[in-house]
């Protein structure tokens, strides 16, 4: 058997680690390591993005990157988004816009939303869908998550606003 | 699907990588984006025993333009490309070529080099680098030595690189004026391997005329294709639409695509053909016609 090797990843701001085999895949980590089972082993064939998290402030499959490459890495996954007892925005957007029927896409959606927005705070909804556009959803034929990423950027710009309205 | 067991070796720079490659030969396999190495790990498709990670080699990470080039670091990821201001000002068919291969979260894993130096005729890159004449930089431990990209493509996943060598950089020559290109690819779906696509990049002279034209095919064929008889053809000429429509034809005549899933040979011909006059028309666009 292969020599076992150390990773240590920040994950959802706190410092994890384990001792495992070099052909772990980060999902497995994620899921059998830490026990977050938030993030979903979809297709397991880096089609249907169920299992995307924010790796260093980027999107990626984790079915489809070994854990020992995230080594020093700082990862969010699912499991991060909620604060202080608060839905995330996204969360938020996707509860009252419908966004999820059997939610098993949702945690992939949620986080590549999640990166979208990062990116771009305001998006149209043909960037929305370029946003998605590396997650599958069987059930809502999309219309409601694109709502709610959109009800989510409003939110999340209204809080902004709101905040800077208040320190002036 | 768990990929089989492997050792991990993870070098800092190039010549600890090149050691190890030496070292280990065929068991050895470099593993830069992973999305396609890891997929076909899992399927068993490759099983290497020793798995040589250049993603904490620093410096083979970027885009510039350096002595009349594009300068495409070798670990560098599609996504960048995909957002460089250069490219997306001056490249455009790189730029159309970045934006449709798989998904936003396997681009910004997927590498440039690594999309070329799998050397499968489905990826998006090799066409268009052909389409540009670009370069292609292998370091060994004799050193570099740049391979013209008309000499890359030697078969079905082989290209010209040795084993103990690294693709370190992608060269393309920096466009004369009045240059433009285009990438039109037919997918079933977003992100998946082009049922056909073609790659073309065009130079006008101050009249209007055709002095350079590279136009390249993906998918048709064990390796890329460059449709040498529409270059020529186009080569000399101000295009008009008769002239458009008998380049398609010949673009069309040098493919050689098969039956499979994706559709029959006889569909596949007929999509580069209406690609290539798609891709002609948007490139002359480009170039200020």
């Amino acid at each position: 058997m292969a020599k076992k090797e150390l990773v240590k990843i920040k994950v959802n701001g706190r410092e994890r680690e384990a001792t495992v085999e070099p052909r772990m895949l980060l999902v497995h980590f994620i899921r059998e390591a830490l026990g977050l089972t938030g993030t979903h082993v979809g297709c397991d064939t880096s089609n249907c993005g169920a299992c995307t998290v924010v790796l260093n402030g980027k999107t990626v499959k984790s079915c489809t990157i070994f854990a020992v490459q995230a080594d020093g890495a700082e990862i969010l996954t699912v499991e991060g988004l909620m604060s202080n007892g608060q839905l995330h925005p996204l969360q938020e957007g996707f509860k009252e816009q419908h966004g999820l029927q059997c939610g098993f896409c949702t945690p992939g959606m949620l986080m590549s939303s999640y990166a979208l927005l990062q990116m771009n705070p305001n998006p149209s909804e043909e960037e929305v869908r370029w946003g998605i556009s590396g997650n599958l959803c069987r059930c809502t034929g999309y219309q409601n998550i694109v709502r709610a990423v959109q009800f989510a950027a409003k939110k999340m710009l209204d809080n902004k606003a709101a905040a800077q309205g208040g320190r002036e | 699907m768990i990929p089989p067991a492997f050792e991990y070796l993870r070098p800092k720079t190039i010549p600890e990588a090149l050691t190890h490659l030496e070292q280990h030969g065929d068991d050895a396999k470099i593993l830069s984006g992973g999305q396609s190495l890891i997929p076909m790990m899992k399927l068993r498709l490759a099983r290497p025993a020793y798995l040589v990670d250049i993603n904490r080699i620093a410096g083979l990470s970027y885009v510039k333009e350096e002595g009349g080039f594009l300068k495409i670091g070798g670990l560098t990821r599609e996504a960048e490309v995909e957002s460089s201001p250069v490219v997306r000002s001056k490249y455009p068919l790189v730029f159309d070529t970045t934006r449709v291969i798989a998904d936003p979260q396997v681009r910004n894993l997927a590498t440039v080099g690594g999309n070329l130096a799998h050397g499968d005729p489905a990826n998006d890159h090799p066409a268009t680098m052909m389409a540009l004449g670009a370069q292609i930089v292998a370091t060994g431990k004799k050193g570099e030595r740049v391979i013209p990209i008309e000499s890359f493509f030697v078969g079905l996943f082989t290209t010209a690189l040795e084993p103990g060598e690294i693709l370190t950089e992608i060269r393309i020559p920096a466009p004369p004026p009045r240059s433009g290109g285009a990438y039109l690819k037919v997918e079933r779906k977003v992100g998946d391997f082009a049922t056909a696509a073609v790659a073309v990049e065009l130079t006008l002279d101050d009249k209007g005329v055709i002095n350079k034209a590279g136009i390249a095919l993906t998918n048709v064929g064990p390796t890329p294709i460059k449709a040498k008889k529409a270059e020529e053809f186009l080569y000399g000429k101000k295009p008009d639409a008769a002239t458009i429509a008998q380049a398609a034809e010949l673009a069309a005549a040098d493919a050689q695509p098969s039956d499979d899933l994706h559709g029959p040979a006889v569909y596949k011909k007929g999509l580069i053909k209406e690609l290539t006059k798609r891709a002609i028309a948007r490139a002359l666009d480009r170039a200020g016609k």
